[in-house]
């Protein structure tokens, strides 16, 4: 950590220079869309029709193909937060507060969407919307968290002192990230115990888990284009008065 | 690296270090009421409350479902492989309740050791396959 070698140290400083992101991220958006469609198109119809029905569950089990990619971008999303958080407070990276700050709404819709389709699967399957075990609990914190960075950023008018301070709250609801993992295997829940990063037997059909990947890499694909748009707005707010955004309108004018 | 980039690191790390050691110790003083539901083991052993609701886990013992009265109350066992509970329940079952599947029940127990449900909630497993290859599990003798 105390050695990074030169020429990958010369690659984030440059990639930390506002204008050449802003440059960079407008190349690479079209790619990123078209990368995005090409994981999802064939993700949701492998998943909705080629994959076959589950021996218990029927077609209910469909819902996996949103949930658990959800649910999987809810933590990952989170880790992203609050590393990119945590560079910030360190090395004072504009660029890092402006990736954490511009995760945190996407983290907390896809954390929103993995609560709502297992309550909805919950119903028909377990027979209720909700129950207060380890995982949903720990879960519904991880929103509550969510929620938390997004609205102590509003509330703090320098974005700044704004971004140190979501940085700390973010860095903070780290230790929830193992709770929601291993919540499953600490404690006895409602919740099933995981299926895809068991490593001992695959407990799910290749058939279908293969679309379940797909979904997966389509949804880390759309925070990608997400975080970049939004941050890439949040960079302007915040750069408005700067010399090289007038070039660049002066330019585009 | 410069020494205030360093310090603030180091600060960074000793926070999350304790915030993890402290959610780690009231996680671990809280753990019996962290635990969803108790075990047919746990109620065999008398360590579930005696006059209180409580949620019983277990796997539904092969052979044991039956209508005692023909009406809904339906009476069973449930099993964690090393002791068995028995329980009753009247209404309706989840989609997933079946033989052989893990449920976990909410009720108390009665004076007879028999636990009385108000509530049954399926506990599905993580396996996802398809009918046929169940099927063919099914099928070949040495499979668990």
């Amino acid at each position: 950590m105390f050695l990074i070698p030169d020429p990958v140290g010369r690659f984030f400083h440059r990639m930390a220079s506002p204008p050449h992101f802003y440059a960079l991220t407008e190349k690479l958006m079209p790619w990123l869309v078209v990368l995005f469609l090409l994981l999802l198109l064939p993700g949701l119809y492998g998943g909705l029709v080629l994959a076959p029905p589950d021996y218990q569950q029927g077609d209910s089990y469909r819902i996996i193909y949103i949930h658990v990619p959800s649910a999987w971008m809810s933590l990952f999303i989170y880790m992203v937060m609050a590393t990119a958080g945590a560079i910030g407070l360190v090395w004072r990276i504009k660029l890092a507060e402006i990736v954490a700050i511009s995760s945190a709404s996407i983290g907390a819709s896809f954390t929103f969407i993995a609560l709502v389709t297992g309550s909805l699967w919950g119903k028909p399957m377990w027979g209720t919307w909700w129950v207060w075990d380890a995982r949903l609990t720990s879960e519904l914190i991880l929103l509550f968290l969510y929620l938390g960075v997004i609205g102590l950023y509003g509330a703090i008018d320098d974005k700044r002192t704004a971004s140190k301070a979501v940085a700390i709250l973010a860095l903070v609801g780290v230790v929830n990230i193992p709770i929601i993992h291993y919540s499953v295997e600490w404690w006895n829940t409602l919740h099933q115990g995981p299926t895809v990063t068991k490593m001992d037997k695959p407990s799910i059909h290749v058939s279908m888990l293969v679309p379940l990947l797909l979904m997966a890499a389509a949804f880390k694909l759309y925070y990608v284009i997400a975080m970049l748009q939004r941050a890439r707005l949040e960079l302007l707010q915040r750069e408005r008065n700067a010399q090289w955004v007038k070039a660049m309108l002066e330019k585009r004018a | 690296m410069k020494p205030a980039r360093r310090q603030r690191l180091i600060l960074i790390a000793l926070m999350v270090i304790g915030v993890a050691g402290a959610v780690g110790f009231a996680l671990k003083s809280f753990n019996d009421n962290l635990m969803y539901f108790f075990s047919t083991t746990d109620v065999a052993d008398g360590k579930a409350p005696k006059d209180n609701l409580f949620r019983l886990g277990g796997m539904v013992v092969k052979g044991s479902v039956e209508r005692p009265n023909k009406g809904i109350m339906v009476r069973f066992k449930l099993s964690d492989f090393s002791k068995e509970v028995t329980v009753e329940y009247s209404g309706i079952l989840p989609d997933l309740f079946r033989e052989g599947q893990g449920i976990v029940a909410n009720g108390k127990l009665d004076s007879r050791g028999v636990f009385v449900a108000e509530e049954v909630l399926a506990k599905h497993d993580e396996n996802y396959m398809p009918p046929e290859v169940k099927a063919s599990l099914k099928g070949s003798v040495n499979q668990k």
